[in-house]
């Protein structure tokens, strides 16, 4: 008889919220009723890694029958495992409830049931540790269909036709990538999978590694076979112990399964692949810095051009794609280019992955398709503003972004027309704000990151994003002057033209756009100031 | 292609950079963290430019022109960007350009002027962010004036190749520093006083600690000349002011020794010397044992009669000179004119006799020259480079920094060195042999090539003689065999033995560890040996490259201060050539027997040899043996010395003659790749000092030989009239960058890397050699083998980094290196007084302990008066060359009770 499962979401937000001890008392509770033996019912507990609404947990599903319990207490479990396990009746008053009503199917929770999965198809879902729990969901059999079916310039075209866009930020498309790297002379060639994710409140690349580790090996195998690359690098920041122990374990089982290492499926292709912890500097996050860091040198940016592409890690031509990117690779291999563009808009194409947080009443994970408005994804998926609470703003695409007001709620979210509104979708942070939020004091907790995070290198950003920090600083102190908000915005728009790399270049972002859409905030401190004074 | 820079058209090459293209079109783009030799970072943001194409503002110096490209360097949009740039910059900046040493030589200074920035918009500074560090004597940092253009860092790690500093903490916190940010004189530091940082810092971040407050930039008078110290002959510039050296700056030409303004600490802060209150000032008559201030004349006249009356009652031969590597080929030249013309005698020899005479002498006989085959510049051309017997980065510092910067650019290296040198941590292959077993060493990596088949039987066959005599000798050098005489693992020696063999183009440089033995000559030979059998010599970046460590020894040898040649290496046994000498000198005087060398003359003194010249030397100090010179200097009956300083030498002379030093005369040195570069007078000799050439032919003419040259360049067309191999040096032909001999005639450009095509003497012949031990082994006595040499801080006897404030502060005390295994049997620890004596002497000394050296041996370096390692050396000369065999001296080592 096959085992049943239950799944309890250990993810770093359900961990913290005591995942740990529900695990540990279910475990207790099974041995305790000898539920194998007397019922020949077969339990497993699996370490899922985060299977979304964190807001919810800690959280458990009967995998079976797809029940939800959120909000899990350690004096719940010995009811869920004596009534659900045992007498296989649902514990009616422990389940969610949403909108009055009890929620009782985990597809069914309003978290999930407008998101499409497929950058996060397998996490929460299976064994991040077992390679064969993957392998049981057609893992590596995108790798063996390219090796055995595709050129590499196929699996370019196919990549391309798809329209996959790079989820870590710029947007650019993919398959172009590869296939510059794919053309770029010379014998050694790199692939990096840019796992430094550093947007504060951006947490989807670590939740795909901790849980679904071999989506990223087997998509950066194939990746490294089209551009002809037989090395890989995961770059991951060391603030994500889980997800490097989960990867490195992964590593270790494709390894030893023959997906990693000398002629793969028998064919002339070999890969290996290692795993470059950084030390959590934000701009490691940036290309070049990245190369940089690795190549054991202090992670800074430098120009471009040259691109990585051309002349990346060691000089040699280098592919560096996001987490998010990767994941999407082998549902396109498996479910062709076609489908995959079937999904989104005109332009941006398949999903993204949100990680909502702030004054919302679900905050966690999403993964919606591209187009997919705010609107949705605040009042239907997030369940609204906490309290029901006025909403005031969404502030999306992290420190390098901007904030979008509410008179475009029904923005659809896409590349191009975020961009319009002055945000950018970023690596997917979506911060919700309620009415009672100072944009001011907004604009200043994003300023304040990239001004410590600033590697110091050019001096737009160094000095620059000190100077206009200051000046927040002062205005939020109650000593604004009128003419400091021309100056934010001349230092701003010069330290966005001037600054050599993507930090630079977007950091006065948050200032800019609260500047743009809630003025009168700023003019109002001022006007208060210049009273006092 | 063609570009549009601001609306006018301009034609410019492929690959260049905007920056570039509008700097050769007279563009001016302002910049601060740009260096024409340095990787462009675009740090600054200063050198922003407009391009028309994209509209995007991007830093020229990371641009690359493109066909058609369209720029603006002027746009308002541009000049309004480097506004806001600057007022940033000026924002964290104190404004004390009052007190500043960098004022007037201050990129910020300038660039606000330019812009009219006064103050800061977004406020001044008023308050000190950082720590000013000074935790030494060379270089002060103040990172409150750092604004972080990076360019220190990138010649420390590019071009110096220390990695003493770097960026530490990031963002608005960022600040440079050194290890562990504890300054550059902290413990961990690695950073070697080269200065290149100073000189290319754009503000007054960085600066000299000994002329802070001496004058800036705008009140020196500026003058470029060639480096007193080692054999690379470095340009640097020295900052004089009211007669005083106050500053060495560097020298950026390409085509030099060090193009990128390289130096190390002794040329960059080893000048005070030259102003030295304790500078001789007048000439010195020695009456009742003490000497009393004497006029030129009287003393003059009494030189040129004291010799007179020893060469009238002995002969010529009873007179001996010692000339000196220190002065210019010029004074060599007349010394030794002097010596032969005039007094009638060959005996007229220098240090090189200590260095380097088993270099002349071996490879005179492998290849017909005995210089380096090819040129600094092409180091980092090599594929392999052998570095063998010869510290590079404490005694060759800026050769030292190329290797360097050659291995990270992928040369590989192998060093073979009794000690374990800074180099060996870089090397493919380090080895650490035992002292005096170098032929053994090269017989046995000679075996390995043979018996392997890596030798390059065409080099062999068509430019080679005498092969198979070479491979019966080598025949019985196995590696297990050569194991157990030089302690090196046999794997290791086939190891090295096919890195060397299977480059293209491997390159062996060497110096006093392969010369100063008893065996010096054969281990030179032993060294062609290896280079010839693998066809490595006679083309770029490969050859056998001794490293000369006197600024001008290669000089003095090519003009003759050698017992045996006249200038040219022309044997002085040849009466062809000596009745050259003899018309073009107009004397009947020239002798046909070799003189006496270095330590002959002072072996024969008192007894062959009554009278003695010296010129710029000490060998109280430098030569084998102490006590036995002093004797010998006592036993003379008339002894003269000139020289900058009352040396240890000086104080047993009857008359010294006060000398100018380099900086207050005119002439050339010769440096290790035998470019001849021009040495400019910067200041006037102290008090009555005077030129080494003129007070040389002042005493010949009063003693009737009439020397009336009007300045040296009269000398140096003399020399090219009968010297074949300087027949194109002349002094007007050597412009900023020196030529290279051989340079037959006024139209030869000079030659790059010798033995092309053909050897010096037609075919390259092998000297088979066989192993010979040191004359000097360990017993129950002597335990330990002591070698001697030089370290970064201090040159040869110290006359004149001793004399430097900054560095005899940062290295003021004598000291000898030892295994810490010894160290604990011997139950000595760092900084305990010991006393080390062999069968000549005994001195004391500090111990430092480590594993430099390998447990049974010890190095002490000669500097140091007050611990003269050459009162215990050796004297026991090379047959061939008649060198000492300094490296090896068995000792025993006592610890000192206090």
């Amino acid at each position: 008889m096959a085992k049943k499962e239950i799944l309890i979401c250990a993810g770093t937000a359900c961990l913290s919220a005591g995942a740990e001890e529900i695990k540990d008392r279910f475990e207790e509770e099974i041995k305790e009723l000898n539920l194998t033996e007397d019922y020949e019912i077969k339990t497993v507990i699996s370490n899922t890694g985060c299977i979304g609404p964190c807001s919810l947990g800690p959280i458990a599903i009967i995998k079976d029958d797809s029940t939800f319990y959120g909000h899990l207490k350690t004096e719940n479990v010995e009811r869920i495992v004596r009534e659900h396990l045992l007498e296989g009746k649902i514990v009616e008053d422990l389940l969610t409830e949403e909108d009055g009503e009890k929620i009782e199917d985990f597809k069914e929770i309003r978290f999930m049931k407008k998101q499409k999965r497929i950058a996060l198809r397998n996490t929460g879902i299976i064994d991040p540790n077992k390679i064969e729990e993957y392998i049981e969901r057609d893992g590596y059999q995108a790798l063996k269909s390219v090796l055995n079916n595709l050129t590499p310039l196929e699996v370019i075209e196919e990549i391309k036709n798809s329209g996959l866009r790079g989820r870590g930020g710029a947007g650019f498309p993919t398959g172009i990538k590869w296939s510059f790297a794919h053309q770029a002379e010379g014998e050694q060639k790199y692939i990096i999978c840019n796992a430094d994710e550093g947007d504060p409140g951006a947490f989807m690349d670590r939740s795909i590694l901790e849980g679904d580790p071999h989506s990223i090996i087997e998509a950066m195998i194939i990746a490294g076979y089209a551009i002809g690359a037989e090395q890989g690098y995961v770059y991951v920041r060391a603030e994500y112990p889980l997800a490097v122990k989960n990867l490195k374990i992964a590593i270790r089982a494709a390894e030893n399964n023959g997906y990693l290492g000398s002629n793969i499926y028998g064919s002339d292709f070999s890969f290996n692949l290692e795993v470059r912890v950084g030390a959590g500097a934000f701009v490691c996050g940036e290309e070049t810095a990245l190369i940089a860091s690795i190549e054991g040198k202090r992670g800074q940016p430098s120009t471009k051009p040259p691109y990585p592409a051309n002349s990346g890690l060691w000089g040699k031509p280098t592919v560096i794609n996001n987490v998010e990117t990767l994941a999407n690779i082998v549902p396109i291999i498996n479910q062709g280019s076609d489908w995959f563009s079937s999904i989104g808009t005109e332009k941006s194409k398949g999903t993204k992955v949100f990680a909502v947080a702030g004054d919302v009443k679900n905050t966690g994970l999403v993964e919606v398709p591209m187009g997919t408005t705010l609107r949705e994804i605040i009042f239907d998926i997030a369940g609204g503003i906490a309290e029901d609470k006025g909403f005031k703003a969404a502030q999306i695409g992290g420190p390098s972004g901007g904030t979008i007001p509410k008179e475009y709620l029904d923005l659809q979210i896409d590349y191009e027309s975020v961009k319009k509104v002055g945000a950018i979708v970023g690596s997917g942070g979506l911060v919700i704000m309620d009415e009672d939020n100072s944009m001011v004091d907004v604009a200043r907790f994003f300023l304040e990151f990239t001004e410590d995070e600033s590697c110091g290198k050019c001096t737009p950003c160094r000095v620059g994003t000190k100077r206009m920090l200051d000046i927040l600083e002062k205005i939020l102190e109650g000593k604004g002057r009128r003419q400091d908000l021309d100056k934010l915005e001349k230092l701003g728009n010069t330290i966005k033209e001037t600054s050599l790399c993507g930090l630079g270049q977007t950091a006065p972002n948050p200032v800019l756009s609260t500047l743009k859409y809630f003025r009168e905030e700023y003019e109002t401190l001022i006007k208060q100031a210049e009273e006092v004074n | 292609m063609e570009i549009i820079i601001d609306n006018k058209k301009i034609e410019v090459d492929k690959g260049k950079t905007v920056l570039e293209a509008a700097k050769e079109n007279g563009i001016v783009i302002p910049t601060l963290c740009h260096s024409s030799f340095l990787e462009d970072v675009g740090a600054c943001r200063m050198c922003l430019i407009e391009d028309l194409a994209d509209g995007k503002l991007k830093t020229s110096c990371t641009t690359e022109v493109k066909e058609g490209m369209e720029v603006l360097t002027k746009s308002e949009r541009v000049e309004d960007s480097r506004r806001t740039i600057l007022d940033l910059l000026i924002s964290d900046h104190p404004l004390d350009c009052m007190t500043c040493e960098a004022g007037g030589n201050c990129i910020l200074q300038d660039l606000a002027y330019h812009y009219g920035i006064e103050r800061s918009s977004y406020g001044a500074k008023v308050e000190r962010r950082f720590e000013i560090e000074r935790n030494n004597e060379f270089i002060e940092l103040d990172p409150d004036k750092c604004i972080l253009c990076g360019k220190c860092i990138r010649v420390d790690q590019d071009i110096q190749c220390s990695d003493a500093i770097d960026f530490v903490d990031r963002g608005f916190k960022t600040k440079v520093g050194a290890a562990n940010d504890e300054g550059l004189g902290g413990e961990d530091s690695t950073c070697v006083f080269c200065g290149q940082c100073v000189e290319l810092c754009p503000t007054g971040a960085l600066s000299y600690i000994p002329s802070q407050n001496k004058g800036r930039e705008y009140d020196f008078e500026k003058t470029v000349t060639t480096c007193p110290y080692c054999g690379v002959g470095c340009q640097l510039e020295l900052k004089t002011r009211d007669r005083k050296v106050i500053e060495v700056g560097s020298v950026y030409r390409e085509g030099t020794p060090n193009p990128y303004g390289e130096a190390c600490v002794k040329g960059r802060f080893g000048y005070d010397f030259i102003n030295h209150p304790d500078r001789l000032k007048k000439p010195l008559i020695k009456r009742n044992g003490s000497f009393e201030e004497a006029e030129w004349e009287e003393a003059l006249l009494l030189v040129a009669e004291k010799l007179t009356e020893i060469k009238d009652e002995y002969g010529g031969r009873a007179l001996a000179g010692l000339s000196s590597a220190k002065c210019t080929n010029e004074e060599n030249y007349l010394m030794q004119k002097f010596m032969r013309a005039v007094i009638g005698t060959n005996s007229v020899d220098h240090c090189a006799r200590l260095c380097h005479a088993s270099t002349v002498a071996g490879l005179v006989k492998a290849f017909g020259s005995g210089a380096m085959t090819n040129s600094i510049a092409e180091i980092e051309g090599s594929d392999v480079i052998f570095v063998i017997g010869s510290n590079p980065t404490e005694n060759h510092p800026v050769i030292g920094s190329k290797i360097k910067k050659a291995q990270k650019q992928g040369t590989k290296l192998i060093v073979a060195d009794p000690r374990q040198i800074e180099l060996s941590s870089l090397a493919e292959v380090a080895i650490q042999h035992r002292p005096g077993t170098d032929v053994a060493l090269l017989n046995g990596l000679i075996h390995v090539i043979i018996d392997e088949g890596l030798a390059d039987q065409k080099f062999i066959e068509e430019r080679t003689e005498n092969y198979e005599y070479l491979a019966s000798v080598v025949e019985d050098y196995t590696p297990e065999k050569v194991e157990e005489i030089t302690g090196v693992e046999a794997v290791k020696i086939k190891k090295v033995a096919r890195l060397y063999a299977e480059a293209d183009k491997a390159a062996i440089y060497f110096a006093m560890g392969i010369t100063q033995h008893r065996t010096g000559t054969d281990n030179v030979l032993s060294v062609a040996n290896l280079a010839l059998l693998t066809g490595n010599v006679g083309r770029e970046s490969t050859g056998v490259n001794p490293l000369r460590g006197q600024n001008n020894v290669q000089g003095a040898c090519d003009l003759g201060a050698l017992s045996n040649v006249y200038p040219g290496y022309q044997s002085v046994e040849d009466p062809e050539i000596k009745e050259k000498f003899a018309r073009a000198w107009e004397t009947e005087e020239l002798s046909e027997e070799v003189g006496l060398t270095v330590v002959e003359i002072f072996k024969q003194a008192g007894k062959e040899i009554k009278g003695l010249y010296i010129i710029g030397e000490n060998p109280v100090i430098s030569d084998p043996d102490q006590r036995h010179i002093e004797e010998s200097l006592d036993k003379l009956d008339f002894l003269v010395v000139e020289d900058i300083f009352l040396t240890e030498t000086a104080k047993f002379a009857d008359v010294v003659l006060p000398a100018a030093c380099f900086a207050e005369k005119e002439g050339t040195f010769t440096n290790t790749e035998r470019r001849i570069q021009k040495v400019n007078q910067a200041i006037e000799p102290p008090g009555e000092a005077r030129a080494d050439w003129k007070i040389i032919s002042e005493i010949s003419t009063r003693m009737g030989y009439q020397m009336d040259y009007n300045s040296p360049a009269d000398i140096m067309a003399e020399i090219a009239e009968i010297t074949p191999i300087y027949g194109g040096i002349y002094t007007d032909r050597l412009g900023d960058k020196g030529l290279q001999w051989p340079c037959k005639d006024r139209e030869d450009p000079g030659t790059k890397f010798l033995h092309q095509g053909e050897f010096a003497r037609g075919k390259g012949k092998f000297h088979p050699v066989t192993y010979i031990p040191p004359a000097e082994e360990v017993d129950d006595e002597f335990d330990f083998i002591m070698m001697t040499g030089r370290m970064l801080y201090h040159f040869h006897t110290g006359t004149m980094t001793r004399n430097s404030e900054p560095i005899d502060k940062h290295e003021p005390d004598a000291y000898l290196e030892i295994n810490k295994k010894d160290a604990k049997k011997l139950r000595i620890k760092e900084g305990d007084r010991v006393r080390v004596t062999s069968r000549r002497g005994e001195v004391e000394t500090n111990v430092r302990i480590g594993e430099r050296v390998q447990p049974g041996q010890i190095f002490m370096p000669f500097h140091y008066a007050e611990s003269p390692a050459n009162r215990l050396t050796n004297p026991v000369l090379d047959q061939d060359a008649k060198i000492p065999e300094l490296k090896v001296t068995a000792v025993k080592i006592e610890k000192v009770k206090r």
